[in-house]
């Protein structure tokens, strides 16, 4: 019949719906025989562990939106109704509070892969774009979503963050006034971020499906950093990697269970207990822990304006990062230099973090002046430079080789993979 | 070199049939999925039954006393009306009367009502049929041919047991579980 996809299931069921929808001929060929790279490390775990954090994120969410009510006067005891009297509620929100803790844990580590391994640059420089496009949507929905409790640290954190819109000349005031739907932060803001925050996560869930499908297009990067050449170098994903992020959704889920049942209250703040007092401001006001590089990076700037260019700069540095890196070798591994900045880097991150939890004084105005300088330094001056100068290490001729020569030469493996890298042209 | 290696998986597992170590290592990973889907699904579902306060409000207690012979009140329980009559004894009689006729849903009155408290009739103020709330407390408000309310939604009659006696309701008005604390006053539920 025309039209229809030539099934290759024997199930009748199966190739009935296939012929018609080949969902089935697709997830085979995405995820039962897609050739992948066979030297991952547990690194390239974390896309998979981000994936399922999301769906968690979005059936906690939608179960503890039956019970919220986005209205300032209900807010707070409607959450609190949860923890108490829904069952299961505080189960519900302590999963949904530190999930969200957690998919910047696993976010954070993903991206630091990507810069490490040299996953953004080309071919992959769309895949890494739509990245920091998920990065900015999970900001934007964490921000929104923290407001909803309505505590003192999502009052205050929401009034901090949108009094950030103005600084900017002429039109700042106005876009204020028209995030807040008001005059201050108020029941308006309250109720257009719960609709938002319960938007952007579906809006979310279609950029990162661009994203697998631009990465399947171009294929995984692996840690060697040098493009798979045939067959040898790869392995079907089901059974390898499916297998292997089972162990690694199981470590995740280990740390994920820590956090709700042992420390659940260990990354938040304890001033969002008290229900919101627009008459009272905390003595300090500190985001989430995921935020806090971007909340010191804003407040090492003495000039309002200069502080928001520079915190949403931040951001933007990474969105041009594949033609900011001049080196044609991919892997920190074989690049010497640029391994020793990565971590220069990411103690520049650290320090920023600390920094930004901590009142904008004395040693700490001047590490997190230091630490933002850097930050610039090494995406804006470093990495051009230090492709042209940098000396590589010898790159190995392909995967399957630097496999087997770890393994000593082909010992245990069945003839067919020893044989194969001789026979194959380089 | 491809002959000296004698790949040790080819072998089948001995003293077995082919292949059992993998399939029942398959089927506990698979259990282990199936009881770890299922502890994630039920606190998922679970939060939907009825929460903690909902359960606290099951309860309501109502004060007789102001209810005169001949008089009808509806009080909220759980969510719905319940009517609470104060029957007369012609209304009572009239019940009685009919508990051998040919009744949609045979009941007899007594079997609706407290002994010795007779005059009492507690039913939910809810329609069998579609749900509708039926009238007929009021003495000016249509109570049927019966004499006992009148469902203006479809037509149905019910009578002073609160039986459905003509309509297209399959089901007698339904009695609450509850009970009496002192002669004026009654908990429901």
């Amino acid at each position: 019949m025309a039209g229809l996809h030539k099934s290759e299931f024997e199930n009748p069921v199966i190739r009935w719906i296939d012929s018609r929808l080949p969902i089935f001929t697709m997830i085979q060929k995405e995820y039962g025989v897609f050739p992948t790279p066979r030297n991952f490390n547990y690194f390239w775990n974390f896309g998979a562990l981000a994936l399922i954090n999301l769906v968690i994120m979005i059936a906690t969410g939608i179960f503890l939106a039956m019970n919220y009510t986005p209205h300032a006067t209900m807010a707070f005891d409607s959450v609190e109704r949860i923890m108490r009297d829904v069952n299961s509620g505080w189960l519900l929100r302590y999963v949904h509070s530190n999930g969200a803790s957690m998919f910047f844990i696993v976010v954070y580590i993903h991206m630091a892969r990507s810069l490490y391994y040299g996953s953004y640059k080309t071919p992959r420089e769309l895949l890494w774009i739509l990245g920091v496009i998920i990065l900015l949507l999970m900001m934007a929905t964490a921000f929104m979503g923290y407001v909803l409790p309505w505590g003192q640290m999502s009052y205050w954190g929401a009034t901090v963050i949108t009094n950030l819109f103005s600084a900017f000349p002429l039109v700042g005031d106005s876009i204020v006034t028209w995030l807040w739907g008001g005059f201050s932060v108020d029941n308006a803001t309250l109720n257009r971020f719960f609709s938002l925050h319960y938007l952007m996560p579906f809006v979310l869930v279609g950029v990162v499906f661009l994203h697998i499908a631009a990465l399947h297009i171009t294929g995984s990067n692996n840690p060697l950093g040098i493009e798979v050449k045939g067959p040898a170098d790869t392995l079907p994903f089901h059974p390898y990697y499916t297998i292997k992020d089972s162990v690694g959704i199981c470590v995740y889920f280990i740390v994920f269970a820590t956090l709700v049942f042992f420390a659940p209250n260990y990354l938040g703040h304890a001033d969002n207990y008290i229900p919101a007092n627009p008459l009272v401001t905390p003595a300090h006001i500190v985001p989430e822990w995921y935020f806090l590089p971007f909340y010191a990076i804003l407040r090492s700037v003495p000039d309002k304006l200069g502080g928001v260019l520079l915190m949403f700069g931040s951001i933007f540095v990474l969105f041009v990062l594949p033609w900011l890196d001049t080196s044609p070798v991919r892997s920190a591994r074989f690049r010497p230099i640029y391994r020793v900045l990565f971590w220069v880097l990411v103690v520049a991150l650290v320090v920023l973090g600390i920094a930004g939890a901590k009142p904008a004084e004395g040693i700490w105005v001047v590490l997190s002046r230091i630490a933002t300088a850097y930050y610039f330094l090494h995406f804006l001056v470093i990495l051009p430079i230090l492709g042209k100068f940098e000396r590589p290490l010898p790159l190995p001729e392909s995967i399957s080789r630097a496999v087997l020569s770890i393994m000593g030469g082909g010992g245990p493996l069945p003839g067919g993979a020893a044989a194969k890298p001789a026979m194959e042209k380089a | 070199m491809a002959d000296s290696t004698a790949a040790p998986h080819a072998a089948p597992h001995a003293g077995g049939a082919e292949g059992t170590k993998r399939d029942f290592l398959k089927l506990v990973a698979a259990a282990g999925a199936a009881v770890g889907v299922g502890s994630i699904v039920w606190p998922l579902v679970n939060s939907m039954n009825p929460a903690a306060d909902v359960l606290a409000l099951s309860s309501t207690t109502v004060d007789l006393a102001p209810v005169v012979p001949g008089q009808a009140v509806t009080v909220m329980w759980r969510g719905k009306p319940v009517f609470v009559r104060h029957r007369t004894p012609e209304e009572i009689a009239l019940a009685r009367a009919d508990d051998k006729m040919r009744l949609p849903d045979p009941a007899a009155d007594a079997a609706r009502v407290k002994q010795g408290m007779e005059q009492w009739l507690i039913v939910v103020g809810i329609c069998t049929h579609l749900g509708c709330v039926p009238i007929g407390n009021r003495s000016t408000e249509v109570r049927g041919e019966f004499g006992g309310w009148f469902c203006p939604c479809h037509g149905s009659h019910y009578d002073t047991s609160g039986r459905i006696r003509r309509g297209p309701a399959p089901a007698n008005l339904a009695v609450p579980p509850y009970a009496f604390e002192g002669d004026t006053k009654i908990k429901i539920g």
